[in-house]
């Protein structure tokens, strides 16, 4: 197979999408969303649940129809998925024990059968970590195992754009960090990559850049550590007063501010703390959680 | 290193494509679809054990001859083929498909390059093999135990071959349209296993045909099983006995146009109402 070429403007657009919107009934589930991803980088589209990521990334994939908006996804409108498209897509389903009759390798040999271009699947196996267990049958795969052997199936077909949606979901901080290299591998490795999380430090981690999604709009993208300003934001210092409340501040300069407060106590601040509002601090507002 | 320059030629790709062409894409599929079945235990026991079962039990109760050198088994063959032949497709397509769809197995492989058709064929190159399987057991074991005879004329075993193949496609195609009325992947048996086991009964598959009240005859006739049990018994009974049924003979172009009508509602049914993902999805 060949790759298509490209024109100059998707040389460095993996996905542009305009004005979406879908509507489920009365309620809105995407409400005009815009949104670039390039090629190459690695982008998180984090909210809550009900803001419409999972509807956006569907219809990204070319599983539901949208209602109005422009969408190009590779240069194809995914409302018409082609099979030349499907070969450059991979999906990393959310699925469990899906083949419980079938072992590891049976069901990505299967599928890397599919692709006109799929990688050598014991390679696959190989590199998502399920080496011991390709001759297992997938029930009796543990939860991680199972993640990986989705995974597995999403990248058979060496894809150059990949969705995992929620693809942590339920795995225990070891087996995070494992799956956080795989991604990092294939981000090295050139492929564009869209995950959906709940988890700020997963976005933090892995993502170049995150979409903070909520009632159905894209309310901000930015660097992990710049989001919401995050790194322009005010610190607050907080101390106790000598009648034993607590006060605080904000500050931009909070270094004068503790040296002022040094020479007012003459020496040790009592419950001094200086902070900055954390990623999850910045998020929840932004999702209007505060 | 060759320090020959050579014209910037686009890189082609050297090593030609791996993936099979459509025949091997459904055969690999079909494949897989045979191991699954084979591999689940519930659905080889419910599919493949329960006709021969049956026929165990009905043809060791009723040993004695139902007309002068025609013995029961001779008559009850021919609806536990047509019962087998409607299990391995109506039913295990019914049941299935609506399991594979909550699993999202569907739903995967709509995101794979895989033509859909191809998915259909694997269920198809299942269904026949299970139904041939099927087939040739039922036979081999009424011919061994009960002394069942074999159809002796080239013309009986044609009648035999298109009444099986019209049937199960009829059924397979009913089977995959109404594994979309199923919710959830545990409501599939409650939705199809009522209709099959009220068809069994009132098509002629454990009583005679032509005892059962007219009403109830008449209603089976709108509904493919009692066409492939008429049919069969055609292939399996004597000519004579074409006089005892409700039309005076074994109407077999009437086999064939029911059939056909119902392989054409099937498939307008699975184009139209088909599902890929559970309503929950979307």
């Amino acid at each position: 197979m060949t790759r298509r070429t490209l024109d100059g403007m998707s040389d460095d657009v993996a996905i542009r999408v305009r004005g979406l919107r879908k509507t489920y009934g009365d309620s809105p589930a995407v409400a005009g969303l815009d949104l670039d991803v390039h090629r190459g980088e690695v982008f998180a589209l984090l909210g809550p649940n009900g803001a419409g990521k999972t509807t956006t990334v569907e219809i990204l994939e070319g599983y539901r129809q949208r209602d109005a908006g422009e969408v190009r996804v590779l240069d194809v409108d995914p409302a018409h998925p082609t099979r030349d498209w499907r070969e450059r897509v991979g999906i990393v389903f959310q699925g469990t024990g899906e083949f419980d009759e079938l072992c590891v390798a049976e069901v990505v040999h299967h599928f890397a059968g599919f692709y006109a271009d799929a990688d050598d699947p014991d390679k696959v196996i190989e590199r998502v970590g399920l080496s011991a267990k390709a001759r297992a049958r997938t029930h009796t795969l543990s939860g991680g195992q199972k993640r990986r052997l989705d995974v597995a199936l999403g990248i058979v077909g060496r894809p150059e754009l990949l969705f995992l949606d929620e693809p942590t979901t339920g795995f225990d901080p070891e087996a995070r960090r494992e799956f956080w290299e795989l991604i990092r591998d294939l981000a090295a490795a050139g492929t564009t990559i869209v995950l959906t999380t709940h988890y700020l430090d997963e976005a933090e981690a892995l993502a170049d850049r995150v979409g903070v999604i909520a009632g159905g709009r894209l309310v901000e993208v930015a660097a992990p550590n710049r989001l919401g300003n995050r790194q322009e934001a005010l610190a607050t210092v907080s101390w106790r007063t000598p009648d034993g409340t607590l006060d605080s501040a904000q500050s931009a300069t909070p270094t004068a501010l503790v040296a002022e407060l040094a020479a007012r106590f003459g020496g040790e601040v009592p419950g001094l703390t200086v902070t900055r509002p954390t990623l999850e601090d910045i998020y929840l507002t932004m999702i209007g959680h505060r | 290193m060759t320090t020959t320059t050579t014209p910037a030629e686009p890189v082609t790709a050297a090593a030609p494509p791996r993936r099979s062409g459509r025949t091997g894409l459904a055969l690999r599929q079909g494949r897989l679809e045979i191991r699954q079945f084979l591999r689940s235990r519930e659905s080889v026991v419910f599919t493949l054990g329960f006709p021969l079962i049956m026929v165990l039990i009905f043809a060791s109760i009723f040993d004695e001859e139902i007309a002068p050198g025609v013995s029961y088994t001779q008559y009850f063959i021919t609806g536990m083929i047509a019962t087998g032949l409607m299990t391995v497709s109506f039913q295990n397509l019914g049941i299935w498909i609506p399991i594979e769809r909550d699993r999202g197995v569907l739903k995967r492989y709509r995101g794979t390059p895989m033509p859909k058709w191809v998915w259909f064929a694997g269920k198809v190159i299942m269904v026949l093999v299970t139904s041939v399987v099927m087939t040739a057991l039922l036979l081999a074991v009424s011919v061994t135990l009960f002394d069942l005879n074999l159809p002796s004329t080239t013309t009986a075993w044609l009648t035999f071959g298109w009444v099986s193949a019209l049937g199960v496609t009829a059924c397979t195609l009913c089977g995959i349209a109404i594994s979309s009325l199923a919710r959830t992947a545990r409501s599939g048996s409650a939705v199809v296993t009522p209709v099959a086991l009220v068809l069994q009964f009132i098509s002629g598959v454990f009583f005679v045909f032509t005892n059962l009240p007219s009403w109830m005859q008449q209603v089976a006739a709108l509904f493919p099983l009692k066409w492939m049990c008429q049919g069969l018994r055609a292939v399996f009974l004597p000519e004579s006995f074409g006089a005892d049924e409700p039309g005076g003979s074994f109407e077999l172009t009437r086999v064939a146009v029911v059939l056909a009508i119902w392989c054409v509602i099937g498939l307008v049914l699975c184009l139209t109402t088909f599902r890929w993902t559970t309503r929950r999805d979307g």
